[in-house]
Order: structure tokens, then sequence, then C-alpha cells
């Protein structure tokens, strides 16, 4: 019996471990980072590297704010194209679609969320880049092309956690609201989209993260010029973009300031969590629907 | 005020048509994908392709050495992660109760997985490579993945095992089992389905991997002998192909290769999953 509880405690105590590992691994993430980043900071100024223009390594400039920009451009017109289509199909899913369809359409979304961003990339790559530069000029790497394969990237994302929002939606909403009369759309207009929100907004949120946080599909087709773009068809550079690309080869404090992208994704991406968690909790008191 | 345009019987039917028409786009998204991949990819893929090295930095000759280096990392990622990940969501959910330390550890695991991947790729060069000594290595590449793989995996382990039904647990008590044993004995093995489902959604993430490697394996074209060799997964090799436009055709070969191991992992272990569950069912 002793015995018995003395393996007790030392599993309990392996098993804490465990779990508090992941907090250690974020730990010492974020510590190597700033480690390689912040000497960038204090050598061209926090200001400076934030809001700077000019990029140019050779000559000691890393201004970072053109990619900032790309960035924030890609993501938000990756989500233009993408939020339409995936909520109309989880709607679709969750509350119109007969059980037969819903069962092909279930593996077909769970492929796309499989296929490797560098297969995207590489579609994009070979079939969108010419059909752009055929239709809208240019060179065909732009961040038009480079929004188009992030919005078919996070389709599988948003579609597959706003379903499940929607399914959370109790039935007696539903049933009282047909049974006043209402259309099967009004009811989903009215009743099932609203009580659905908060979770369909954290499934754009986390669709947001995997667009800005995607490297190799995005350099693959975005041109990577760094610029402040014109137009959708101009070709832009992106924060991740930036890393990937220059990593190979940089010393000294380029290599820095590479780990100083990487910090300001960071801000960018804590960012985005705060608001996540802030409008969950907004609309998480009346109805509990929203998880995740 | 609004204007009334559409009876809501009309507005019904259109609406009906616009959801049917977003689910078939859906589809046709995938099958566009997919179908030009396998297409265009299949002709170049023969046992040759499969198993030769690669000629002239991979303008022609095969992909072995690459595919090793794929299964070697995944593994390596698979075999890290999983104690981790399942011995984390078994403390979460049969020890700790809820207080702040785990309400910490879930806001750790949350993070973790929203970590865009060409950070870790820089977590895995300062650390991995330069500090632990590991230099551009399978191993070095391999434990970039598994950090990659362990918020999936906890994640989708601690759901399952909080599932199982607490009458599982009093049954096993009730007979005098201590609570390792319980665990150890009742609760895993019916939490085994979700478990694997977890690890294989962990290590396809892994497996289909290019920027969080790409600066901790080292690109190497020739084989990986041992786990301390560098290699290059297929996606990093691809991402090469295609970018610096050395074979269009050995792209779409591997592009092909790396598209059909993952749709193999995923169909062949949902299978698994349904045949244990149906068992341990009765059915």
């Amino acid at each position: 019996m002793d015995k018995n509880k003395i393996s007790e405690f030392f599993i309990e105590k392996g098993l804490f471990i465990t779990a508090i590992l992941s907090i250690i691994f974020i730990f010492l993430i974020i510590s190597f980072i700033l480690l390689e980043g912040l000497p960038a900071f204090e050598d061209y100024g926090f200001f400076n590297l934030l809001f700077g223009f000019e990029w140019a390594p050779t000559d000691g400039d890393f201004g970072v704010f053109p990619m900032i920009i790309g960035s924030i451009f890609v993501t938000l017109l990756s989500l233009l194209m993408a939020v339409p289509l995936s909520l109309l199909c989880a709607i679709f899913m969750a509350e119109v679609a007969p059980n037969k369809v819903r069962k092909v359409l279930k593996p077909v979304i769970e492929t796309l969320s499989g296929i490797p961003s560098v297969v995207y990339g590489f579609f994009g790559l070979i079939v969108l880049v010419p059909i752009i530069r055929e239709n809208f000029g240019g060179t065909g790497f732009s961040m038009f092309t480079a929004s188009l394969i992030l919005a078919v990237m996070i389709l599988p994302t948003i579609i597959t956690i706003s379903q499940d929002s929607l399914r959370n939606v109790p039935h007696e909403y539903r049933e009282a609201s047909l049974g006043l009369g209402a259309t099967q759309w009004q009811t989903i207009r009215r009743i099932i989209f609203p009580a659905a929100l908060p979770g369909i907004i954290t499934a754009i949120i986390l669709g947001m993260g995997r667009a800005i946080g995607e490297t190799l599909a995005v350099i693959m087709v975005a041109g990577n010029v760094v610029q402040i773009p014109n137009s959708i068809f101009d070709p832009v550079r992106t924060l991740t973009s930036n890393i990937a690309i220059e990593m190979g080869y940089a010393t000294g404090l380029h290599y820095n300031a590479l780990f100083a992208t990487a910090i300001v994704l960071f801000l960018i991406i804590i960012l985005l969590l705060l608001i996540a968690n802030y409008i969950q909790h907004k609309y998480k008191v009346d109805i509990g629907g929203g998880s995740l | 005020m609004s204007i009334k345009l559409l009876s809501p019987k009309i507005s019904q039917k259109i609406m009906n048509a616009v959801f049917i028409l977003s689910g078939i786009i859906t589809i046709l998204i995938l099958v566009l994908i997919l179908g030009y991949i396998l297409i265009k990819g299949l002709p170049a893929v023969n046992l040759e392709f499969i198993f030769g090295n690669p000629i002239d930095s991979g303008k022609s000759g095969g992909i072995f050495p690459m595919i090793i280096s794929s299964i070697y990392v995944t593994i390596i990622a698979g075999i890290v992660a999983t104690p981790l990940g399942v011995g984390a969501a078994v403390y979460m959910s049969e020890y700790s109760g809820e207080n702040k330390i785990t309400k910490l550890i879930r806001f750790g695991a949350e993070t973790l997985a929203s970590i865009p991947s060409i950070v870790f790729g820089l977590f895995g060069l300062s650390f991995f490579v330069i500090f632990l000594g590991f230099g551009w290595s399978i191993l070095s590449g391999g434990l970039v993945l598994a950090l990659m793989a362990l918020p999936t995996i906890f994640q989708v382990a601690e759901v399952t095992i909080s599932s199982i039904p607490s009458s599982y647990r009093e049954g096993s008590y009730g007979l005098g089992a201590t609570k390792w044993q319980t665990i150890y004995r009742v609760v895993l093995p019916a939490a085994i389905p979700g478990i694997v489902t977890g690890i294989i959604l962990g290590m396809t993430r892994a497996i289909s991997e290019a920027a969080a490697v790409m600066f901790a394996v080292g690109s190497s074209l020739s084989m990986p002998l041992s786990i301390f060799d560098p290699g290059r997964p297929l996606p990093l090799h691809l991402y090469v192909l295609a970018t610096e436009g050395i074979s269009l055709d050995n792209a779409y070969g591997t592009a092909a290769v790396l598209v059909i191991f993952v749709l193999a992992i995923t169909i062949i272990s949902n299978y698994i999953v349904d045949r244990y569950q149906d068992k341990i069912m009765g059915r």
C-alpha cells in the first residue's frame, strides 16, 4: 500500500512537469527571440525600426514599416475574400445541408486544411501568377495573388470553428423562432447567427492569425519588393517573408534585425489575441455558446 | 423603416441557392488544387523518382533522401511531443482541477499554437542549432517540429480524456484500483481513438512544415544517416525547387508525393481509429 502511494506521488509530479513544459517552452522561445532581436532595437532605435521606410541591410537601414503594412494588407484582403464564403459554407453545413451532403463536405474541408502550405504556394506560383499577369498586368506576383492563396488556406479554419459554434446554439432558439412562423433564413439571420457570433469572431481571428503567420506560400507569390503598395496588384513583402528570405545569409546587426522583425510580428499577434479575448468576454455572458 | 424588396419566401429560396453554391465552390477549390497537382505531378512519379538520389541539385534524379528526411523529422517530432502532450493532458483532466496554474498552462498551449512557423524556425536556429550545439541536423529540425505538434496533441488529448464518463473511473475505484491504475488501465484505453487523432494531426502538421525547419535541418541533398546529419524534408525541397526554378517537373512530382503522403496518413489513421472505436464499443 505504501509503495503504491509513493509511486502515485511521483507519477503526479512527473505529469505536472509535462504540463508546465509548454509554459517553459513559450518562455524559452520568447527569451531567445528577444535576446537576439533587442540589440537591433537598441542600435537602430525602436521607432526608427518600427516606422522606418528604408530596409537596406547593406547600408545599415532596418525600417520594417513597409513590411508591417504588407502583412496587414495581405491579411485583411485575404479575410475579405475568405470570410463571406466560409461563413456561408459554415451555415450551410450546420443548418441547411442534409446529412448526406454534410458527410461529403466534412472530409473535403479536412483535406483542404491538411494540404501543406508549400503546396498551396506552389499552386499559386504555377497557376495563379500567370492568370493574374495576363488579366491584370504587372508580373502577377502581387498582394492580390498572395491574399487569394491565403484566403484558400484559411477557409478550413474559419469554416470548422464557426460551424462548431453555430451547432452549439441551443435547439430551443431555433424551434421558438420557427414556431413563430419565421422562415429558415430569417431564423438563421436574426437568431442563430447573432447567438453564434462570439465563436464566429474567434474563428475569424484564428484565420487571421494563420494568414499573418504564413511564410513560404506568401513568398512564392507576393513578389517580395520592400515597398508600400499603391494597388493590390503591386508586389509586397510581409514581415514573415522578410525573415525567411534573408535569414540564410544574414550576419551581425542584420541577423539581429531579422529577429527584431519577429518581435514586431509577435507584438501584432499578441494584439490580435487580446482583441479576440476581449470580444469573447464581451459576448460570452449571455450565450455561452461560443466555445474555444 | 426597412424597405421590403423580397418576400420572406423568395429570399429563403435565394439564400438556399447561395448556400448550396458556397458548398460547391469549396468542393471545387479542393478538386481544382488537388487535381492539378496530382495530374501534373503523378506522371513524374515512378520508382526511380521515389528511390533515386537527386542529381544536379534536384534538376533530375529522385527524392529518396528527402522522403527519408521527412519521415525522420516527423517521427522525432511524434516521439518527443506525444508523451509530453498526453502527460500534460492527463494531468490537466485527472489531477489538477481548475486553478490558476492550469489556466496558465492552457494559455501557454494556445500561445504555442498561435506562434507563426517562421518564429519557430528562428528559435530552432538560435536554440537547438547554435545554443545547444546540435548543428544543422535532423535532430534540430525534429525538435522544432515537436514544439509545433505539442499543442495540437495536448489540446485534442485533453478534450478526449475529459469526455470519458466518470462512471468508468468510479467503477475502477470501486474495484480497489489506485488513481494511476485507473488512468492507465481504464481512462487511457478508452481515450485512445481521440489521442491517436491528436497525434496524427500533430504529425501531419510536422510533415507539412517547411518554414520552421528551413534554418534547422540544413537543407542538405545527401541521405541523412543519423539524426545528427543534415537533411532536407519534402516541403523544403519543393520550396527550393520551385523558387529557385531548378526543375518544374521534379517540383510537380515532389508536390504530388507530399500530398499523397499527407492524404494517406489521414485516411489510414481515420480508418484505424474507426475500427478501434467499433471494437471498444463492442460493435
